[in-house]
């Protein structure tokens, strides 16, 4: 047995009930690490590009890294690879909590879902033993009930993987959660498990640990340094433990970067009021953390005397700043929500964002808010319209619930979706931060911050501090952002391990679990791979060289308040210089460049 | 008046706003300088919204931002 994997994948077709063992490809598996890489591999080469996102030939690829449930710090991830039914392009969704690293511990390098169930179903997981029991007793439950429930049947040690009402009715924003409230978010990968009727996966496993790990002892010096390094960084060390990604509101806001009003403005006057120091003086119970993880951004928080996980940076800004809203505990209660539903808490409240520009506009009339108009700054219409959102019913419900670019198209006005391949953009405003906005253009999961986050270096100052309104050299930080980010949702790390670490650790890190010998060079050749390989996956899916852009209104409407009034995203000069340093033409991946990153395969698709 | 906004720990011990009279403040160190806040503490200077270091100059009007180091996503 090789180092770090299981080489063990369980196929289960939900149509025949059959449940198939099948080998790693091992050597498919260090071409592309496992995680995000090798789960978009195995989709692209099984020609999941071209089905029906929601029809029963999707395939859901629940799949971990080498690094996953490792003795080395933030080792609690794993991906949903599948075709998003949001984005009709690749679906990459990244996870934390515990569900992944037990999905691991019970031998399972990945499990692959395919078909769909003649009726409800949930997936049992016991180390070796998979069975498919009957699930429609939960149907319509939510996340924090189905957890307790299914523990009551299987045991207080398992750990839940559900959708809740919304991925059962196929919302397009439906997000998968696991652990009550860690959720595989983004482009709607709960709308394909609902459209197999399958509302949970459940997993038990013996192994409190990985016992195959290629070399231990250098694991253990290598994971050392690792926790060194972080512990040492003021960001992973404690900075994040305090405030969480909260913290992000105020810096945001003081640059003049913070979305407002569905975009229409920059800077949020009343900022101060839904930011992290808020939260912590009102509403924060305690820190939280995922598997392994020293670093604990999550935020327990009290939402009117129920304690529950909070928002994040994203809904911060997208429940208040972008909805024209100030009400802290309303963002806390909508973001519980969303994790009870089983919600994209980014997509959801930018979607709302989008209806209330329309109202604003008279496009969207009264009459059809049955009850709740969708005024700016209405706490009401933020409640209401998610919980609507995640179990629609009236035609306006579900226009919403398909997200802003169908809402707005529906409307007559696609210009007011601030989407991407119809993905909801997230809390940066790309006028004023050259960077980001070519990682939101060229993401090929849609609109994302996380595959690129230049907020690092533009806003943050690390690894450096580059000046955030100037357009030079941008373009090869995103790819090395890129490559490096691929590596890292590849492995099972958190991202957040990369505020500190470097790819010297995580190719050490890779090394010593799997056996490998890579340079880094060589490490982050595969990040380039796996880049190329996921653009290929979009372009056999029918993505065409425009779905890399930004909204008009980014582009020509000049941020009007704030510090960074009068800036336009610079998009139209970067983007050519990203095809360049991709080795890209027209978007797509020249033969060249598919050959020396050596995806032969793909030559000439 | 120069008006300094300090935000995350820096919170801690003082005002969240401070207002400043310019009199001999020549750069944004000399503001650091006066509210005992220690350099090494400050890893994101605005002055109005743009990343600055502290031999920066500050003038009367201006809004000055601390922030220590931050992480996020």
């Amino acid at each position: 047995m090789a180092g770090a994997y299981y080489e063990k994948i369980a196929r289960i077709n939900l149509t025949t009930g059959e449940i198939k063992v099948e080998p790693l490809d091992l050597e498919l598996a260090h071409k592309f690490i496992g995680g995000r890489g090798l789960g978009t591999k195995m989709l692209y080469d099984e020609g999941v590009a071209t089905v029906d996102p929601l029809s029963p030939e999707n395939k859901l690829i629940y799949i971990t890294g080498p690094m996953t449930g490792a003795a080395a710090p933030s080792t609690g991830r794993y991906m949903v690879c599948t075709k998003s039914p949001l984005t009709g392009m690749i679906a990459c969704s990244n996870s934390g909590g515990i569900w992944g690293a037990k999905l691991k511990y019970a031998g399972w390098d990945a499990i692959i879902v395919e078909g769909e169930a003649p009726d409800w179903t949930y997936i049992n997981i016991d180390d070796d033993k998979i069975e498919l029991l009957d699930a429609r007793e939960y149907v319509g439950v939510m996340s924090e009930a189905i957890d307790e429930q299914l523990k009551a049947k299987h045991g207080a040690d398992v750990s839940v993987l559900n959708i809740g009402p919304a991925g059962e009715k196929k919302v397009l924003l439906a997000a998968i959660m696991n652990d009550k409230d860690r959720a595989a978010g983004r482009s709607g990968v709960g709308a394909v498990m609902g459209s197999k009727k399958l509302k949970a996966i459940v997993v038990k496993a013996t192994r409190k640990k990985l016992d195959n790990i290629a070399d231990l002892d250098a694991l253990k010096v290598a994971a050392k340094n690792a926790m060194d390094v972080l512990k040492a960084n003021p960001v992973t060390g404690s900075g994040l433990r305090q405030l969480g990604t909260a913290v992000l509101v105020n810096i945001v806001n003081n640059i003049g970067a913070f979305p407002t009003k569905n975009w229409q403005e920059s800077y949020y006057d009343k900022g101060d009021d839904i930011s992290g120091e808020t939260l912590a003086e009102k509403y924060l119970v305690k820190p939280g953390a995922c598997h392994r993880c020293p670093i604990a951004c999550g935020r327990v928080v009290n939402v009117n005397g129920k304690v529950v996980g909070g928002p994040e940076y994203e809904p911060l800004w997208a429940y208040g700043g972008n909805c024209g809203n100030n009400d802290l505990n309303v963002i806390d209660e909508c973001n519980m929500l969303c994790n009870e539903y089983g919600l994209d808490a980014i997509s959801v409240p930018c979607t709302i964002a989008a209806a209330m520009e329309l109202y604003q506009r008279g496009y969207i009339k009264e009459e059809e808010c049955a009850g709740v108009p969708l005024e700016w700054g209405s706490t009401r219409a933020l409640v209401e319209w998610t919980k609507r959102m995640g179990n629609p019913e009236t035609e306006l419900d579900w226009l919403m619930s398909s997200g802003s670019a169908r809402l707005c198209e529906a409307y007559g006005h696609p210009e007011y979706s601030m989407s991407v391949k119809k993905q909801e953009i997230p809390a940066y405003d790309a006028r004023a931060i050259q960077g980001i906005g070519i990682t939101y253009a060229t993401a090929n999961c849609g609109a994302a911050h996380v595959r690129g986050y230049m907020i690092s270096p533009e806003v943050l100052g690390l690894p450096q501090q580059l000046d955030r309104t100037v357009t030079n050299e941008k373009a090869a930080w995103v790819k090395t952002f890129q490559d490096l980010t691929a590596v890292i949702d590849s492995m099972g790390h958190c991202l957040f391990t990369s505020f500190a670490m470097g790819a010297k650790e995580y190719t050490d890190l890779l090394n010593a679990a799997t056996g490998t010998n890579w340079t880094i060079e060589q490490v982050l050749e595969i990040g380039d791979r796996i880049y190329n390989i996921e653009r290929m996956f979009n372009k056999a899916a029918g993505m065409k060289p425009e779905d890399d852009r930004l909204p008009k209104r980014l582009l020509e409407e000049p941020i009007v308040n704030g510090p960074s009034t009068g800036m336009t995203s610079k998009l139209p000069l970067t983007l050519p210089e990203y095809y360049e340093a991709r080795g890209w033409v027209n978007a797509f991946p020249t033969d060249e460049t598919l050959k020396k990153l050596g995806l032969d395969e793909c030559v000439g698709k | 008046m120069i008006e300094v906004r300090v935000f995350a720990t820096l919170r801690q011990g003082r005002d969240k706003v401070t207002l400043l009279s310019p009199e001999g403040i020549a750069c944004a160190g000399d503001i650091l300088d006066r509210m005992n806040i220690p350099q090494e503490e400050v890893s994101i200077l605005l002055i109005n919204g743009f990343h600055h270091k502290p031999e920066s100059e500050v003038k009367d009007g201006d809004i000055v931002a601390l922030f220590p180091p931050v992480g996020g996503g």
